[in-house]
């Protein structure tokens, strides 16, 4: 007979959970809030610190998931748990019109995610107010769109922003935490505008670069060595628009003690994680616990770190907090191997 | 003919002791004032209407508590009884008094224990018609005025709720001495005079009379004795009231008279301290109205720091520095104080003493000139942080077509009020002189700010030779004079009072006249003069950002009670704080005005995000 898992969202996390799962012979269903799966990584270029494009990536994991039943356009109403099943009630888009359906399975796991840090949250930056003030993730979309980066006037910028810790570490909007894959994806892209436009300038504002993993510290030295990019230690204060669309930002070089004020033709905001809109749902319905930044908490952060605390519930991914495409991919694994540890166990324990 | 008894003594003492120290004080707060204020003394004490402010100021808050009844009338009535039933029994009695003295030299202690010495009775049915008898009545009167009192005061030791108060302070030693000496003083004068009225069938009124009669019925063979030791409990516990005043809270008695002929005088707070902030701290009765004010305590939990504490630390000349800086500085307790303690300015002065040694460089101001224009804004720091409120002042100036100059246009140079908050006055004062120049520089004749914390500074601090108006006062100018057209949205909003534009600029309607013309808006708990602080206080220094969080929480719960659809301010610092919790739209009053300009919108949002947009 056949043991069942349903793994709540469609992200590298989630696809890679239930794609070895589904390799292991179970029954797997995935159920995606959007029309595709791919989560964040669909939208970004590519992935630090190599610079390989993402959509290999993301290749490469859809095609390990050929077994398994996606079901997308879900929005989840109701889990509830009896003699170790679960059912999932969820409306599913249908051709328009919005159908109710139901999973059931023998386990659970959850890959919610993350979203963006909503950077209109800081009106100071002006994100949403101002036309050349974008995000990280924005430039992610504009780099894959291969049309060349330009101002909101359609001109090559020759000064360029990079704002680093947006939305994280940063009490003043709630977010203590640090988004940790901000700063290399800072680094990675100050790289790939410097070798866009070479005759551009780019300075890269930081509180201080967490280049935490291999070879990020390399690229941080490329960066400053090979491509000669300003890094400024210093938080950004708030910015203003000049009339030909040119912002003026104002800063602290901390280094020197000094105000600043710079214009730049074109500002990114390195904006952080946030836990998924959908997690607090989803966690409320299951009865996971969360942090007070809203991320799930693990059942032991140690050794437990992909269990939920309630049997037959797993979690993956950055569900649980911050996590980079190659530790999501590493964690989706770890939790699809333990969930398949439950399952067999569960079929042992009736036989 | 002096009558006399050695009973009188204590009381007579008591009284030495205490018109000595009163007098000591007294010359010791005057001598200290500084020479200045010493003029201002000299001039208001011969100025016939300060004089009769002062008395009238008073006879309204030291004797009828005016503003306790507007707070609680029960709270009002209690100490209304206290304090004017107990002067006229001074006043009144000393009236009857010259009814049986014998001598010109009245000593002080004979109408006190009048009833003592005289007791002759009013046989003759007419006789109650005679003066004797109408004092008798209404000296009783007032007693049993001041014993209703008392039972109020016992009632509000358990049940404080019922007299609108939640939290108090703890009482000293000697406060409880001289608590319970002030409640025995009473109930020990109508002991005495009952129990020799009824020994002696005479003397007494409605009250004391037939008491004593009663009492006379139980124990006839004693009374005289009771009687006896009875005025001398009596003249006991007033003594050492009297001993008790100058070491205990009820010195703020004596000390407020002084306070309010002061203020008459103009004396105001110095700010690094003078004799009249001691006097201020001896002004305190220690209520613990403020501990009830103060949302660090009633929303986030705070307690210790609060006014009535402050205070504390200075009779006793030691602030700890958290309580000087755990302080949003809101202006909430000075607005409950009954004595009207200024105490956002005892708080800055130990903030001076503890800010003063740090430096700060400013040698990154530039010398450029401004340009010139009519009216000039400056924005504020704090809305440089709302681009938002900058924006729509723009449009609003352009679309009034206002000879303007955006002052900070490139970002801001402190008005130093965040500075001054710190205790940093040296180095605010250097931004002033900075700012002072430019602001003369544009030659223009009105200055506009977005922002209620320069709104302050630039008139308090600045002594700038032009009108200085908050752009919510602006903006209705501009409306009344045709300069712009608005249109209402009819959508529901409350308003939330700034602390620094409404308890510190004194503005409230301006706003609400302004909005009542573009939306429809609703009335909220805590307006005006009562308005809670948003919690984002640039005068809290040393609080955890999550407390903040608190009375921010604290305060939407209570504005958003009746459910707007926005909720609108007029201070890019309190927009900014509730925005980050608020589920509801924050929006500035300019931006409201921005929008309900026909054809007009602040937020020309442009999306961003789309890859189009590049190419377009």
């Amino acid at each position: 007979m056949g043991k069942s898992v349903i793994v709540i969202g469609g992200g590298i996390a989630g696809m890679t959970a239930a794609g070895m799962l589904a390799r292991q012979g179970y029954e797997v269903t995935l159920l995606e809030k959007e029309n595709e799966t791919g989560g964040h990584v669909a939208h970004w270029d590519r992935l630090f610190p190599d610079r390989r494009k993402a959509s290999e990536v993301l290749e490469f994991t859809g095609e390990g998931m050929k077994d398994v039943h996606v079901a997308r356009g879900i929005s989840i109403s109701r889990i509830t748990r009896q003699n170790n099943e679960f059912t999932v009630t969820c409306g599913m888009q249908d051709a328009g019109s919005v159908m109710k359906s139901h999973f059931t399975a023998n386990a659970l796991i959850v890959a919610t995610g993350f979203d963006l840090f909503e950077a209109r949250r800081k009106e100071e930056y002006g994100y949403g107010i101002y036309n050349n003030v974008i995000t990280s993730a924005d430039l992610e979309v504009k780099f894959k769109s291969g049309k060349g980066i330009l101002t909101a006037e359609g001109k090559i910028p020759k000064r360029i922003g990079i704002i680093h810790c947006v939305g994280s570490r940063d009490e003043k909007v709630g977010n203590l935490y640090c988004s940790k894959v901000c700063c290399v994806t800072g680094v990675k892209q100050a790289i790939e505008l410097k070798e866009m436009y070479p005759g551009s300038v780019v300075f890269s504002f930081y509180m201080d670069l967490r280049m935490y993993d291999r070879n990020f510290e390399e690229l941080y030295y490329e960066a400053q060595q090979k491509w000669g990019i300003s890094f400024i230690r210093g938080r950004l204060s708030e910015c203003a628009e000049n009339p030909d669309g040119s912002i003026v930002i104002r800063t602290e070089d901390t280094l020197t003690g000094k105000p600043l004020k710079m214009t730049v033709d074109l500002l990114v905001l390195l904006v952080g994680f946030v836990p998924a809109a959908g997690t607090a749902s989803v966690a409320g319905m299951i009865g996971l616990k969360t942090g007070t930044d809203g991320f799930v908490n693990p059942a032991d952060s140690h050794i437990q770190n992909n269990l939920s605390g309630i049997p037959g519930v797993f979690l993956t991914g950055a569900v649980k907090g911050p996590v980079s495409v190659t530790e999501a991919i590493a964690d989706a694994r770890a939790a699809a191997a333990l969930t398949s540890e439950y399952l067999t166990a569960s079929i042992e324990e009736h036989a | 003919m002096i009558k006399f008894n050695l009973f009188v003594l204590p009381f007579s003492l008591g009284l030495i002791y205490i018109a000595w120290s009163i007098g000591m004080h007294y010359y010791r707060w005057i001598k200290a004032l500084p020479a200045v204020d010493k003029v201002k003394l000299s001039a208001g004490i011969r100025n016939p209407s300060k004089i009769f402010a002062s008395l009238k100021e008073i006879f309204l808050e030291s004797l009828i508590h005016r503003k306790l009844w507007k707070r609680n009338p029960m709270l009002g009535y209690m100490h209304m009884s206290f304090a004017l039933g107990w002067f006229l029994l001074i006043v009144i009695g000393n009236l009857e008094s010259r009814i049986y003295h014998g001598s010109h030299i009245n000593a002080p202690y004979y109408p006190i224990f009048l009833k003592f010495f005289i007791h002759d009775r009013l046989v003759l049915f007419f006789e109650i018609f005679t003066v004797p008898a109408f004092f008798r009545f209404i000296m009783d009167f007032i007693l049993l005025f001041i014993l209703s009192g008392l039972v109020l005061a016992m009632i509000k030791r358990k049940q404080s709720k019922w007299f609108g108060m939640k939290q108090t302070t703890n009482h000293s030693l000697f406060d409880r001495i001289a608590l319970t000496c002030l409640w025995l003083i009473f109930p020990m004068r109508l002991l005495a005079e009952s129990y020799t009225a009824g020994f002696f069938g005479g003397g007494g009124g409605f009250l004391t009379q037939n008491l004593g009669r009663l009492l006379f019925s139980v124990t006839p063979g004693s009374a005289e004795m009771i009687a006896y030791y009875f005025w001398w409990s009596y003249s006991l516990v007033l003594g050492l009231f009297f001993i008790m005043i100058p070491n205990s809270r009820y010195m703020h008695i004596p000390s407020e008279l002084l306070l309010i002929v002061f203020r008459h005088c103009s004396i105001q707070p110095r700010k690094w301290g003078s004799s009249f902030s001691s006097l201020e701290a001896n002004s305190c009765s220690r209520c613990g109205i403020c501990i009830d004010a103060c949302q660090l305590n009633f929303a986030a939990g705070i307690s210790g720091i609060q006014a009535v504490y402050l205070i504390r630390g200075q009779r006793e000349q030691y602030i700890p520095e958290n309580v000087a800086m755990t302080c949003m500085l809101c202006g909430r307790c000075q607005e409950a104080c009954p004595v009207g303690i200024k105490v956002d300015s005892l708080r800055l002065i130990k903030r001076r003493e503890i800010g003063s040694g740090q430096v700060s460089s400013f040698s990154y101001l530039s010398n450029s000139r401004p340009g010139f224009a009519d009216v000039v804004y400056f924005a504020g720091c704090m809305s440089h942080l709302t681009p938002t409120i900058t924006r729509a002042m723009e449009g609003i100036f352009t679309e009034a077509g206002v000879n303007y100059l955006f002052l900070d246009r490139g970002g801001s140079v402190c008005c130093g009020r965040p500075l001054m908050l710190a205790g940093k006055d040296k180095q605010a004062n250097e931004l002033i002189e900075f700012n002072k120049i430019l602001i003369r520089q544009t030659r223009a004749k009105l200055l506009v700010t977005s922002c209620p914390i320069c709104y302050k500074v630039f008139r308090e601090e600045y002594n700038l030779p032009i009108r200085i108006e908050h752009h919510s006062q602006y903006i209705l100018d501009l409306v009344k004079d045709g300069r712009i057209a608005l249109q209402s949205q009819h959508r529901k909003v409350v308003y939330h009072d700034p602390c620094d534009l409404g308890r510190g600029g004194n503005i409230y309607n301006a706003p609400r006249e302004l909005l009542g013309k573009i939306s429809d808006l609703l009335p909220s708990e805590n307006e005006r003069a009562d308005a809670l602080c948003c919690g984002g206080s640039l005068g809290l220094l040393n609080t955890p950002v999550s407390k903040k969080d608190e009375v921010t929480k604290n305060a939407l719960e209570t504005l958003l009670k009746n459910r707007p659809d926005l909720l609108v301010t007029a201070c890019p610092l309190c927009k900014k704080t509730f925005s980050k919790h608020s589920k509801t739209e924050v929006r500035d009053i300019a931006e409201m005005v921005h929008d309900a300009i026909p054809g007009r919108q602040t937020r020309k949002t442009r999306i961003v995000n789309e890859p189009e947009a590049v190419n377009s």
